[in-house]
């Protein structure tokens, strides 16, 4: 690999390192056309990060989109078996608008599912790989874990319309408390109920400071239950990753009808939004007719960019090398080599171009020239 | 290492209010105080950085990571949906998005309404819960004519006060939403400096409920 670090970008090798991670663990490549029939879409088109999707007709007069999602095509490809997982991970493009200014583009994707019979260890298992994911791009990263139940068990206690429940759910992802308790309000939620919605969005952070609080304030049920699956997942992971990584924060959410228990979100110092996002649908499983639970997380590459932008060399290239007609061709050739083989990247020029930024000038005739 | 925190300030009236309350939450930064045309200044020693920038793209600085965190409208929030934390109503600069129009405009729902506005995301949802056919004409100021000149049959605008609504023979026909400030924060940036943006809006709420 060491050979290759200085001709690969700092996104391409991390794309390399994530794919080496996961094909260590079992994941085999999913790979896909860049074409899937829309009416995969049109059917799950709540679950699309974007719903705006490119489409066509193709030459058989099928109504056809550059797919915006992989995660449906694996679901819809996954052939399972009662009591085993499969494992698959993709290094796709998918194409989406961008929501500021609604133009498509292009994004590169690499991410990993787990499809079957989800236990506790498949979504620790997802849970590391998402947090050594982050490891491989930067030290400095936080994976903040969410669980759905709870929020769930809370919602569906409140007689609630389900515009004033997405409602909720939206200003939970804001940790936007006084919009939470503004609707309670407007739909005659108790105190209390609202006071345990506000309890869940602003106790964040180490499982170890938020869990006490919380078992304490949702002592019982299934807010209980997806406690203690949160703590059984948490002291695994304390044992396996650096401390401060990890935390619990339940203004991760994800659309209720597609996803159901943990859900997660990564970020990487550097880079202004989350760059890995993940969780359990066994809700989109079973709307697309599959019994069996699944599990799995998106790494979105464009954003690297942001993180890479700042450590560029500034060069296009290390020696300008500035040769004339006088120089015998052979021997141009054996000083380019010979700067390679120090290191070197090389330009070889009559005279040098105009926009070209070089860290050193030789001439064949020199040993070694100025510096610019 | 101790990194210095960026906020994005509304240039104006309501900027100044917001500093005044950052300066009394610990964080001052006196080159701010100075006249002159700077729009960047930095207290090493409090390990702030403030900035002045339109208040309309305070939320653009903050979403994208070039401020950690701002203050901005309501309106500008729900308009364009950035994707950050909305930490605090901090209850000032308060006014209302409605729907205004002539005194004698009678919407009998026959026809597509035409807005002009400057929210046509506000003014589009709006409508759309309402199941309202709409026809919006974008414009970005002097919203108030368009009734008048028959450009539009409402406006869909801030109000503060009503005055200029009144002194160009309009009304206000519905409030969509009540507008006031609110302290907004980056996504990544609350997870990497979450100790300095805490203590903030734990001041400024604390400030909020003496100034009540």
């Amino acid at each position: 690999m060491k050979e290759w670090s200085s001709v690969l970008k700092n996104e391409e090798l991390a794309v390399l390192e994530l794919r080496r991670l996961y094909r260590e663990r079992g994941y085999a490549q999913f790979k896909m056309s860049k074409f899937e029939e829309y009416e995969l879409y049109v059917r799950n088109k709540n679950f699309l990060v974007s719903d705006h999707v490119i489409t066509f007709t193709d030459a058989g007069g099928k109504l056809m989109a550059l797919k915006p999602d992989v995660t449906l095509s694996i679901v819809k490809n996954s052939k399972l078996q009662a009591g085993c997982v499969q494992r698959l991970y993709y290094d796709e493009k998918v194409y989406r608008a961008s929501r500021t200014d609604h133009s498509f583009r292009e994004i590169p994707q690499v991410g990993l599912e787990c499809l079957g019979d989800i236990d506790d260890f498949a979504i620790l298992e997802v849970l590391t790989l998402a947090a050594k994911s982050l490891a491989c791009i930067s030290e400095d990263y936080v994976l903040d874990i969410s669980h759905l139940g709870l929020l769930s068990a809370l919602l569906d206690a409140m007689p609630l319309s389900d515009t004033a429940k997405d409602a909720i759910v939206s200003c939970i992802g804001e940790k936007n408390l006084h919009g939470i308790l503004k609707i309670c309000e407007d739909e005659g939620i108790c105190a209390e109920q609202a006071e345990d919605l506000r309890a869940l969005v602003s106790t964040y952070g180490p499982a170890e400071r938020v869990l006490p609080i919380l078992e304490a304030r949702f002592g019982k049920g299934e807010a209980a239950e997806a406690l203690g699956q949160l703590r059984k997942l948490c002291r695994s992971l304390s044992e396996m990753l650096p401390a401060g990584c990890i935390r619990l924060d339940f203004s991760v959410v994800s659309d209720l009808n597609y996803y159901n228990g943990i859900v997660f979100k990564g970020f990487i110092k550097g880079i202004p939004s989350g760059i890995l996002s993940g969780g359990q649908y066994d809700k989109l499983m079973s709307r697309m007719g599959k019994r069996a639970g699944a599990v799995g997380f998106a790494v979105y590459l464009d954003l690297l960019e942001e993180l890479y932008r700042k450590t560029g060399t500034g060069y296009d290239v290390d020696v300008l090398l500035l040769y004339s007609d006088a120089d015998a061709p052979g021997t141009v050739q054996a000083r380019i080599d010979a700067l390679i083989g120090e290191g070197y990247t090389v330009s070889a020029q009559k005279s040098c171009p105009e926009k070209l930024k070089y860290r050193t000038l030789v001439r064949m005739n020199e040993k070694e020239g100025a510096k610019q | 290492m101790k990194e210095m925190l960026n906020v994005a300030l509304p240039k104006g009236r309501l900027g100044e209010k917001v500093y005044a309350m950052f300066a009394r939450a610990g964080f001052e930064c006196p080159s701010i105080e100075e006249n002159n045309r700077k729009l960047i200044f930095e207290n090493e020693e409090k390990m702030v950085r403030y900035f002045w920038v339109k208040p309309s793209d305070v939320a653009i600085y903050v979403e994208r990571g070039a401020a950690d965190i701002g203050v901005v409208g309501k309106d500008i929030l729900l308009e364009y949906q950035p994707d950050i934390y909305e930490l605090l109503d901090l209850d000032i600069g308060k006014c209302r998005m409605a729907v205004a129009a002539k005194a004698d405009f009678h919407d009998d729902g026959m026809r597509t309404l035409r807005v002009a506005t400057k929210f046509a995301n506000i003014a589009k949802n709006y409508y759309a819960s309402q199941g309202r056919e709409i026809d919006i004409i974008h414009l970005n100021g002097s919203i108030e004519i368009a009734p008048i000149l028959g450009l539009s049959d409402v406006i869909v605008d801030i109000v503060e006060t009503g005055t200029t609504l009144r002194e160009n023979n309009l009304v206000v026909n519905e409030t969509i939403v009540p507008i006031s400030a609110r302290l907004i924060a980056n996504k990544a940036s609350f997870k990497f400096k979450s100790e300095p943006i805490e203590r903030i809006a734990n001041s400024l709420a604390e400030q909020k409920g003496e100034a009540k």
